[in-house]
């Protein structure tokens, strides 16, 4: 009933939603930050530096089309560099909002009502950053479509048994599901926003993307079953993409690539920084859009004990590897474990253990859990760990292999930086875009969780 | 038939117990062509109106399937009638290698089915319905609960119908013009 003024707790300490909030007061403080709330000064300042750092990126391209390959660092022995780290790792932040909208739906855990959507845009953004990179590194990226099974008067068909082309098929299956996800998602929001908006444009934009959306008994019914099945899908799919990504890896006889641990620590991995992003970019959104209410002190902690286990997970795979490298007499392994060690990479050794494995454990610290500026920097630690993390896998394995005469170094060009430095700025322009044309926090999820919305017998 | 220019009777109701309550009734009082509105997915709403279940199940079922099935046997021709190459001593029918793509696909169909499919049964995309002439009606997506009775009823009449809703405590009434 609409009187009922208990406070929505469902176990643990702070609430998912501070309480005294109704339909009513949800729909408006969410629709307005999209509808009537006038575009800030800081919103122009920041997409307009996003927008900046995207064109930075599109020139290092352009320029990659007309040149080539060549203007990056990649040389042999290391032929995979910039373009197959910054893959990885945008692959991997882009799992936490799978995992968020698809896997706790399943656990029901109705505090990620909250935080579901704007972490799928994020997932959304993240896949298209990381696809970029394997189209452009191919060389020819105009043939690109090569890799994909159609009838051709060459009589070529892909080879099936290369986790190359099982990777196609993994992420164009994910970044089309994650789509479909979350578009059906915003379905009955955008018939929301088509009724809560005056401008006739904004009507007729809202009201076509809404696709009619009535909010029938029936179609909820339908729309429940279908959302479920999704989310059934989603949570093996978002499992086996880095599973398949760490295939590329594990498939091939290089030392330090050829290990069994890789698929459930690249997973694992993936969600650590995918969680990290999720708090760079939940805690100042909720600062500037005034969602503390919505985006409680529960969510953070609950996202920083995620990290906190996947990152020892991750810990846990650096030790086996380590191990491994002396337990399993193999002198190439055993030299790998030495190399990064002391090899001429050491220091982006030692940086990930510290940002990856030593840092994070201030999460421990209760204090620091709930402090919004100590988790943000602390999710900055992370996401740089991740990102040397694949920068050891993908450079440090290549540069010294079984010979000594195919030896190597790799020393990123200014070209890699721009690309790399672009697709951040081209995915926090997305996610400027999201943030003021569409609701960035599910509004008909978040009417479930009112005391109201519970039917009384 | 004569064709009635009313589309139903809608009644508006504050709550989502309300409306579930008033739709059971509705429901039990013998007319069949109802259908409730809620501006998120009510608890019990579809099933106090009689309908307890969906096809979208099936539909991602018969997709999946066809997903995988047809993922293999794609895999399968290429590589073993088509374009047959020895990569290492392999066999052509590498199965275990095959898995995967199956998987992926088997995700994907199933997914588009499960979206494409509950539109379908929707009947949706339908950007003009009747129910949206009712100018209260546009906070069916914010904070009320409507419930219609459609004058293709069986048993509808204008002032019984009328009168029978009233009965269930609404907070306003109106006919949807069709």
């Amino acid at each position: 009933m609409a009187d009922s003024k208990q406070p929505v707790t469902l176990g643990g300490d702070a609430p998912v939603i501070e309480p005294g909030y109704t339909f009513g007061t949800v729909t408006d403080k969410i629709s307005s930050i999209v509808l009537t709330r006038p575009t800030s000064n800081g919103w122009f300042l920041g997409f307009g530096v996003a927008f900046l750092l995207t064109m930075m990126m599109l020139f290092a391209i352009g320029y990659l089309f007309a040149r080539g390959v060549g203007i990056w660092g990649i040389t042999i022995p290391i032929g995979w560099g910039f373009a197959i780290v910054n893959f990885v790792w945008w692959i991997g932040i882009g799992h936490a909002g799978t995992l968020i909208s698809a896997i706790l739906l399943l656990l029901r855990q109705s505090w990620r009502n909250s935080i579901n959507r704007f972490a799928e845009a994020m997932t959304l953004f993240a896949v298209s950053a990381a696809g970029i990179f394997p189209l452009i590194h191919v060389g020819r990226p105009w043939l690109a479509y090569w890799l994909f099974p159609y009838p051709n008067t060459m009589n070529y068909w892909p080879q099936f048994r290369s986790p190359l082309v099982w990777d196609v098929f993994a992420v164009s299956t994910y970044a089309t599901i994650s789509l479909l996800f979350w578009f059906i998602g915003l379905v009955p929001d955008l018939a929301t926003l088509r009724d809560r908006s005056t401008n006739r444009a904004a009507q007729i934009i809202y009201g076509m993307l809404a696709l009619g959306w009535r909010g029938s008994a029936r179609h909820w019914h339908r729309y429940e079953t279908a959302y479920l099945l999704l989310a059934g899908l989603a949570t093996p799919l978002v499992l086996s993409v880095h599973t398949v990504v760490s295939f590329d890896f594990a498939v091939a006889i290089v030392p330090g690539w050829h290990t069994t641990i890789f698929p459930p620590y690249f997973v694992a991995g993936a969600i650590y920084s995918g969680f990290a992003m999720v708090l760079m970019l939940a805690i100042p959104i909720r600062k500037f859009y005034g969602l503390e209410d919505f985006i409680t002190e529960r969510h953070l902690q609950n996202s920083a004990k995620v990290m906190l286990a996947t990152g020892l997970i991750v810990a846990y795979g650096y030790g086996i590897e380590a191990f491994m490298g002396w337990y399993s007499g193999n002198r190439y392994d055993g030299f790998t474990l030495w190399n990064r060690l002391h090899g001429p990479y050491a220091p982006c050794y030692y940086a990930l253990l510290a940002c990856n494995i030593f840092i994070p454990q201030l999460l421990w610290i209760r204090k620091l859990r709930t402090s919004p500026v100590a988790l943000f920097l602390i999710s900055g630690v992370i996401l740089v760990g991740m990102w040397l993390e694949r920068f050891i896998i993908v450079v440090v394995s290549l540069h010294r292999d079984f010979l000594t005469s195919s030896w190597g170094m790799y020393y990123p060009t200014r070209w890699d930086w721009m690309t790399y430095i672009g697709t951040i700025g081209m995915f926090l322009a997305a996610m400027f875009l999201f943030v003021r044309i569409l609701p960035m926090i599910s509004i008909f999820e978040m009417r479930t969780l009112l005391p109201e919305a519970e039917v009384k017998e | 038939m004569k064709r009635t220019p009313i589309y139903g009777i809608m009644a508006e109701f504050d709550s989502a117990t309300y409306l579930v309550e008033a739709a059971h009734r509705t429901h039990e009082a013998g007319y069949s062509k109802i259908d409730a509105y809620s501006p998120f997915p009510v608890e019990g709403l579809a099933e106090a109106m009689g309908f307890h279940k969906n096809a979208v199940p099936l539909v991602v079922l018969i997709g999946g399937l066809l997903g995988g099935l047809s993922a293999y046997a794609l895999q399968y021709w290429i590589s073993v009638v088509s374009y047959p190459v020895n990569v290492g001593g392999k066999p052509y029918h590498s199965w275990p290698a095959f898995i995967i793509v199956t998987f992926e696909m088997t995700i994907l169909f199933g997914g588009i089915f499960a979206v494409f499919g509950m539109l379908a049964l929707n009947g949706l995309p339908m950007p003009y319905h009747p129910v949206f002439n009712v100018p209260r009606f546009a906070l069916a997506t914010k904070d009320r609960f409507f419930l219609i009775v459609f004058s293709t009823d069986p048993k509808y009449s204008a002032s019984e119908t009328r009168r029978f809703l009233e009965s269930l405590g609404p907070r306003s009434i109106s006919e949807v013009p069709s």
